[in-house]
């Protein structure tokens, strides 16, 4: 416990878009076979250090094969919740949980760049026991506890019951238990995020783990089998109160993203593809007046025809490449959409001052199935721009190039070593790729989530707003 | 010291207590910044006050009322006083031992803003402070003869209500204090940069408040 609110703890987004600048990034490295183990690589972002734009420490774990993900910090801003009263923790630990052997990792980060370390481990055990859930993924850290969805439910598959969320305690990092009192229509999850002064949650769907751990399975994926709805929840009363369905062909409903400024009420949802059209689509969610929520698709995003000699087997056969929207950020004054076309190879920036009428603002190609663009610098990408993080101050965008390790083989045959790469936004907004910034990463790894220092724009959750 | 000083110095504890857990930002004026800033209108502060008020004041009652009763019990007044104080270290020294904070508290909806403060007062114990500082006001107004115990009960009721107001009307005070300067002029910065953990002193003032009502009435 601490004296005073530790100094990354922000009021509103507002301060936090003022606060210094990151110096440091947590970038999740996989190795993609378990041939060895998973690990944390912490990378200089002080353009002034002689070690910028490289990893200046590396954790890896105890054991093998944990394919690690998503991951996000013990407490964040959400700790100045009015209602808590009581914010004295440290952002210090990052919980790092691996989606095939369900352990979760805790390290500590405090005291400095190299000095990470494991904190804590839970063993896969204590998360089935406790939980009756499986495959641990996106973590959110809340006033009164972390916040953890899982993607498999019971059984040795994960299908046996549905997934859900199940909360940690924020000192001991103990399982505490389940969250959801009643789950409604909700039989399957992929990430989730809140609204805290409203009071409200929403949660996407992916699929079960037999559609996704031994890679996609396109008869499930062509017959509508992946998830599709959005689920909204009264937070406090841990009940789902709404389901929107997308619509079948709209398949993967993946990441969900609130306007970080609480007084406003709507978000973002990313649709990885549309199995009549192969388009991805970014869709708007919104509570009305009347207390219901809805959804709208805002935007869409067209495949792009391809020779096919330059396709995998899985794609040859439609002559074109999917965009594959998987992973949507959004900047901290709610200002900028970031979307990954992780099939075409392009990060779309997309003005979102209006959320029901999302404007291309600007875009930068690197890697892609078929268009295989190399980063500026001379180097060669492999895969697509996949999980996206912006800097507080929104003038960064940081992203990595692997989506899960069976689907990278399907789609990228060739494969995905990792890579982290940055692009600036100008003082109007104009996105360029900095040819300067490529992280290199141990050979054999992939790189997934990245984590900023004191918080980013996918960890803090916001209790008051930002202006009046 | 005189029957006089002693009554106004209790008085002034009631007001100096309520003045302290208003300006405590765990007993919620935070809530009311929160509220006028959400509802982007200055009016919902004081309403965000006067409802963690009415909590509050509710916490008071629900502690001091059952003690006044007891109060009527005059040959118990020396055990009863020292069991107070007693029980107000306990918490005390439980508080300072067990630094964590109710996870049921943050599980309230924020819109029960009455609710929410009167649990944080029973939780912390901001009611129980009171009762020796209570109980402390009733012997020295008993002093002056052999009132029916009908009458006596009737007045110490009386007395439960006047402390709980005004140790409410100071609590909303400093609470309201607060939050009109961090909403209007200090901003949002002011509300992590001026936030302490007080749950040492907090715990601490407790044992002392309690270790007080028993010197004196031993």
């Amino acid at each position: 416990m601490t004296v005073r609110p530790d100094p990354t703890f922000y009021a509103s987004p507002a301060l936090a878009i003022q606060a210094p600048p990151e110096t440091l990034a947590y970038t999740l490295m996989l190795s993609p076979d378990a041939s060895k183990p998973d690990g944390l690589a912490v990378v200089d972002l002080n353009p002034a250090s002689p070690s910028y734009g490289k990893i200046v420490h590396s954790l890896f774990m105890p054991y093998r094969g944990d394919e690690f993900h998503h991951f996000g910090w013990n407490a964040c801003s959400s700790a100045l919740s009015p209602m808590n009263g009581h914010p004295f923790r440290e952002r210090r630990y990052l919980i790092i949980p691996g989606i095939r052997s369900s352990r979760i990792y805790v390290v500590d980060v405090k005291g400095g760049p190299t000095a990470a370390k494991i904190h804590k481990i839970v063993e896969p055990e204590e998360v089935f026991a406790k939980t009756g859930y499986s495959r641990p993924h996106t973590i959110h850290c809340g006033p009164d506890g972390i916040y953890v969805s899982t993607l498999g439910g019971g059984g040795k598959d994960g299908a046996a019951s549905p997934p859900g969320i199940f909360i940690m305690d924020c000192d001991t990092f103990d399982i505490v238990g389940r969250y959801e009192i009643d789950r409604g229509d909700q039989d399957k999850q992929y990430d989730f995020w809140w609204n805290l002064p409203r009071d409200y949650m929403v949660s996407s769907e992916w699929a079960l783990p037999p559609q996704f751990e031994n890679g996609i399975v396109p008869a499930d994926l062509l017959s509508n089998k992946y998830g599709h709805k959005l689920h909204f929840w009264d937070l406090r009363g841990r009940r789902n109160v709404q389901t929107i369905d997308l619509g079948a062909n709209h398949q993967m409903a993946l990441e969900v993203r609130p306007a970080h400024d609480p007084v406003k009420e709507y978000g973002f949802c990313g649709v990885v593809v549309d199995t009549t059209n192969l388009e991805g689509s970014i869709w708007t969610w919104w509570r009305d007046k009347d207390g219901k929520f809805r959804a709208r698709k805002t935007a869409t995003i067209p495949p792009e025809s391809a020779d096919p000699a330059l396709l995998p087997d899985l794609l040859k056969g439609f002559g074109a490449v999917p965009p594959l929207v998987t992973d949507i950020d959004l900047s901290l004054d709610d200002k900028y959409l970031y979307v990954s076309c992780w099939g075409t190879g392009e990060l779309r920036q997309y003005d979102v001052s209006d959320p029901m009428a999302p404007k291309l603002a600007g875009s930068v190609h690197i890697g892609g199935i078929a268009r295989r663009t190399d980063h500026p610098g001379g180097r060669p990408f492999r895969g697509g721009p996949q999980m996206i993080e912006i800097s507080r101050n929104g003038r960064h965008v940081y992203w990595t190039n692997s989506l899960y390790s069976t689907w990278d083989d399907q789609f990228y045959p060739d494969g995905v070593p990792a890579a982290m790469v940055k692009a600036d936004v100008g003082a109007n907004g104009e996105l360029t790729l900095d040819k300067d910034f490529y992280v290199e990463f141990p050979e054999g790894y992939r790189s997934h989530q990245i984590r900023l220092e004191g918080g980013d724009c996918s960890t803090d959750s916001f209790c008051y707003p930002s202006a009046r | 010291m005189s029957s006089w000083h002693s009554t106004a110095a209790l008085w002034a504890a009631v007001v100096l207590s309520g003045l302290y857990h208003g300006a405590n930002p765990g007993m919620g004026w935070p809530l009311a910044v929160s509220a006028a800033l959400m509802e982007r209108r200055r009016d919902a502060l004081p309403k965000a006050i006067a409802a963690l008020g009415a909590g509050h004041f509710l916490a008071m009652l629900a502690i001091l009322l059952p003690f006044s009763m007891m109060t009527a019990l005059l040959i118990w007044e020396r055990p009863i006083r020292l069991a107070a104080g007693a029980l107000v270290i306990a918490l005390g020294s439980f508080l300072l031992a067990y630094r964590r904070h109710p996870r049921f508290l943050t599980r309230v909806p924020p819109h029960r803003l009455a609710f929410w403060s009167f649990l944080v007062a029973m939780a912390h114990g901001a009611a129980l402070m009171l009762v020796p500082i209570y109980l402390g006001l009733c012997a020295a107004g008993a002093g002056a003869g052999h009132a029916a115990m009908a009458e006596l009960m009737r007045a110490n009721s009386i007395q439960a209500v006047l402390v709980a107001a005004l140790h409410t009307f100071a609590m909303v005070t400093a609470g309201g204090l607060a939050a009109l300067c961090v909403y209007s002029w200090f901003g949002l910065k002011a509300l992590s940069a001026g936030w302490f953990n007080l749950d040492l002193a907090w715990a601490l003032s407790l044992i002392v408040v309690g270790g007080l009502a028993i010197g004196l009435a031993a």
